[in-house]
């Protein structure tokens, strides 16, 4: 979607268009900060109308002490967090104004986004004793235990802290961005076709989705047309990353239930699914494909993949009837982590963990790009917001996903899979994709060469990172891991 | 848990017999590192350097150039995150995709490319005999994009089944004999991962996996990013690639323990 109609908005005014949106049932989507000149810098705004496809874009030009909005829509404290730290814009009001991308210890010279901060000079990190929540009471047995940010067996960083007693957890604080690598950054200066290349490796499990989101956003500001057979074929590349996301989560959630072979059998479909891709793009992650304006080659899936998929549906459905009926794997997964319909909205839950609290959303349906508008999309819901609700969900979109592959092999069209495709200087547009883990949105802007000014990332697991400790608070220690793995998060997406 | 036991075994067994004896590896149409063939290339064109997002591919200088039997181009496979830009970017197939992936070095300019491959290998650090069947490893995530940690995780599914080669992933560091460290080593991560490396007993060896730990990747330098591994730690292997295979990860990691012999020379791989 083209993002120069905009609605500009007085930071005045901020906080009643907020509150308008929240009641007409709409819901804020994210918030960034970018420099349309170097010395000028301006607010962006991007929310859901209720039943708009068109996203609605507000603008706002910060004097100091902007009003936090985070009040209304809480999920928008860590997007102003995220503003604060990077482009140094203060928030009034901010209901927790501390440090989030940046840690503690590092101060510098001048906020890095800033065109004034010297290029490739890092950040130095000093040192700092953390500053942990100060406990009132009567606190000799509470016990804290800080754990990260290297963590036990091939894990993402990131250091979570725990106050408990006993096995009750009482308070549970996530430290994130131990991997922050300024990836947006590192987009300034590209060409619209080089940014692919870094957007694929924003997330790993994700590259199709942030390449999707990625291309989409400058295929809206160049306003081109993608050819049909490349849409179908995008619609295919992004439903075989879900499998094999979705495959792998599965067995790792059994891994947490100590349920042995069921871990085996979910990460041997998982490399299955990961095989597919190979024999179908040379990438076990489905990269170098994707590109501005359709796809760098044509794909042959036609005479082979679908009986790949139906042999792999078979042993998957084989496998999901078993784990649905080992009652010590369900005794682990029913009423833990229960997360609440109402936090899962205020604190910006997306993907299959609001959609198993009870919210019936999906991009891919309610604001289609590629080829979903023309294929049936079923979307899956569960009420019960457990961790056995979220895992249903993935087992669901597994076959959905299977059967939205079998339906485009069998529409797939003929025809070229690349446009021309070229962003003029100036422009700027909004892409986004429903990822295996949820809402996933690309900024992009150019500047007056036709290079790329600003590219801002909302990845889902940024959103639901914040959601997860909700679940956590007054919860035990022994369903911690498991609760974990019911997210399915990524730091690497989250962190960026 | 009978039932599952009953059917795991009915499954049969599902592990791949390479690298132990002969068979599929299970990376049938991996596309890994771009082969180069000097006698392609023309005098004219820079196409390949021009697109290389990591810098990978640069111009030798004029002066160099004269023999001309090592090409036109410096090449870092080191560098090279496996986008196949240049490839498609080539109009005289001087640099086409290739499915090379053994790319596991134990020196660094083992990755770089040179004609003819070099033969004079100096033997890496001996290790010895007795880590040859029982390697713990300890990990670390240096600040990757999850895609190396994805195939690490992969190693110990059924069909690669790591533990059968006697090496295994430890959750301490004390435990660890190989640190192995994925991500270009962002700020936030740097000190957490001395820290751990410090506590490994010695002897203690470390491995880079995956293109952003041996030289950065596409996310090197700026405010937050390293540039590797070089200048943080002593690294035993380098092991490219975005992100390497896991049949690529077990090869390093044989080869690491002198039970396979290394691949990769001059930046190409031995036929």
């Amino acid at each position: 979607m083209n993002i120069s109609q905009s609605t500009s908005l007085e930071p005045g005014q901020l906080r009643e268009a907020a509150t308008r949106l929240r009641d007409t049932d709409g819901r804020m989507q994210m918030a960034y900060a970018w420099y349309p000149e170097p010395d000028r810098i301006e607010l962006r705004y991007v929310a859901t109308e209720a039943g708009r496809q068109e996203f609605a874009i507000w603008r706002c030009v910060p004097p100091n002490g902007v009003p936090s909005l985070a009040t209304i829509w809480p999920l928008m404290g860590w997007h102003e967090r995220e503003i604060t730290d990077l482009f140094g814009v203060d928030f009034s009001e901010h209901p927790q104004a501390q440090r989030l991308v940046l840690h503690d210890g590092v101060n510098p010279i001048c906020p890095p986004f800033s065109p004034k901060y010297p290029l490739d000079l890092p950040l130095q990190h000093e040192p700092v004793r953390q500053v942990v929540p100060e406990l009132v009471g009567a606190t000799a047995d509470v016990q804290l235990l800080p754990f990260g940010p290297v963590r036990a067996d091939v894990l993402e960083s990131g250091e979570f802290l725990f106050f408990y007693i006993g096995e009750a957890i009482l308070h549970y604080q996530p430290r994130l961005f131990f991997k922050h690598r300024g990836m947006e950054k590192r987009f300034e200066g590209l060409t619209a076709a080089g940014g692919v290349v870094l957007a694929e490796r924003v997330s790993g499990v994700g590259s199709v989705a942030h390449a999707l989101a990625y291309c989409q956003a400058i295929e809206a500001a160049a306003n081109c047309t993608v050819p049909l057979r490349a849409c179908f074929l995008r619609v295919l590349l992004a439903e075989m990353e879900r499998l094999y996301n979705h495959l792998y989560y599965l067995g790792h959630l059994c891994h947490t239930t100590t349920l042995k072979v069921g871990e085996a059998q979910g990460k041997l479909l998982a490399e299955r699914s990961k095989q597919l891709n190979t024999k179908l793009t040379g990438s076990r992650f489905l990269r170098s494909i994707l590109t501005i304006g359709g796809l760098r080659r044509d794909l042959s899936p036609k005479g082979w993949l679908s009986a790949e998929l139906e042999a792999l549906r078979e042993d998957y459905s084989v496998y999901a009837r078993h784990l649905e009926s080992t009652d010590s794997h369900l005794d682990r997964l029913i009423t833990t982590g229960v997360l609440d319909q109402r936090v899962a909205f205020d604190q910006g839950a997306t993907g299959p963990i609001q959609r198993a609290s009870g919210f019936d959303r999906d991009l891919r349906r309610d604001h289609p790009y590629a080829a979903y508008g023309q294929l049936p999309v079923s979307v899956p819901v569960r009420e019960a917001g457990d961790a056995h609700a979220r895992a249903q969900v993935r087992m669901d979109e597994i076959n959905a996903s299977i059967a939205l592959i079998q339906r485009v092999l069998l529409l797939l069209p003929d025809g070229p899979v690349s446009a021309e495709c070229k962003a003029p200087p100036k422009s700027e547009g909004l892409g986004w994709s429903e990822s295996p883990r949820g809402t996933l949105f690309y900024a992009v802007h150019f500047d007056d060469r036709g290079t790329l000014a600003r590219v801002k990332i909302k990845s889902p697991s940024f959103s639901n990172w914040r959601v997860f400790p909700f679940t956590v608070h007054g919860s035990n220690m022994m369903d911690y891991a498991i609760n974990e793995a019911s997210f399915g998060l990524t730091i690497a997406g989250c962190d960026r | 848990m009978p039932l599952w036991t009953l059917l795991g075994l009915m499954e049969g067994k599902q592990t791949a017999p390479w690298p132990l004896a002969e068979g599929a590896d299970g990376q049938a149409g991996f596309i890994g590192m771009p082969r180069y063939n000097p006698a392609n290339c023309t005098d004219v064109c820079q196409a390949c350097a021009d697109v290389c997002p990591t810098r990978a591919i640069t111009m030798r200088p004029t002066a160099e150039k004269a023999d001309g039997k090592d090409g036109r181009l410096d090449i870092d496979y080191g560098r090279c995150v496996v986008c196949q830009l240049c490839t498609e970017a080539c109009p005289t197939e001087a640099m086409t995709p290739s499915s090379d992936w053994a790319f596991g070095a134990q020196r660094r300019e083992d990755l770089i490319w040179r004609t003819p491959p070099l033969r004079d290998r100096a033997p890496g650090k001996r290790r010895t005999q007795s880590f040859r069947r029982s390697l713990h490893i300890r990990h670390v995530d240096a600040g990757s994009c999850n895609g190396c940690e994805s195939e690490l995780q992969a190693l110990n599914n059924p069909f690669y089944n790591l533990h059968r080669l006697g090496i295994f992933f430890t959750a301490s560091p004390r435990f660890a004999d190989l640190l192995l460290v994925t991500g270009p080593v962002t700020n936030a991560m740097l000190t957490p991962l001395r820290a751990t490396y410090e506590a490994m007993p010695e002897p203690r060896w470390v491995m880079a996996i995956g293109t952003c730990a041996v030289s950065g990747g596409v996310a090197e330098g700026g405010y937050a990013s390293g540039h590797g591994l070089d200048g943080v730690l002593p690294v035993d292997v380098y092991l490219p690639g975005c992100p390497p295979n896991p049949a690529a990860i077990i090869h390093a990691l044989m080869m690491f323990l002198e039970r396979v012999p290394q691949r990769v020379k001059g930046g190409q791989l031995d036929q």
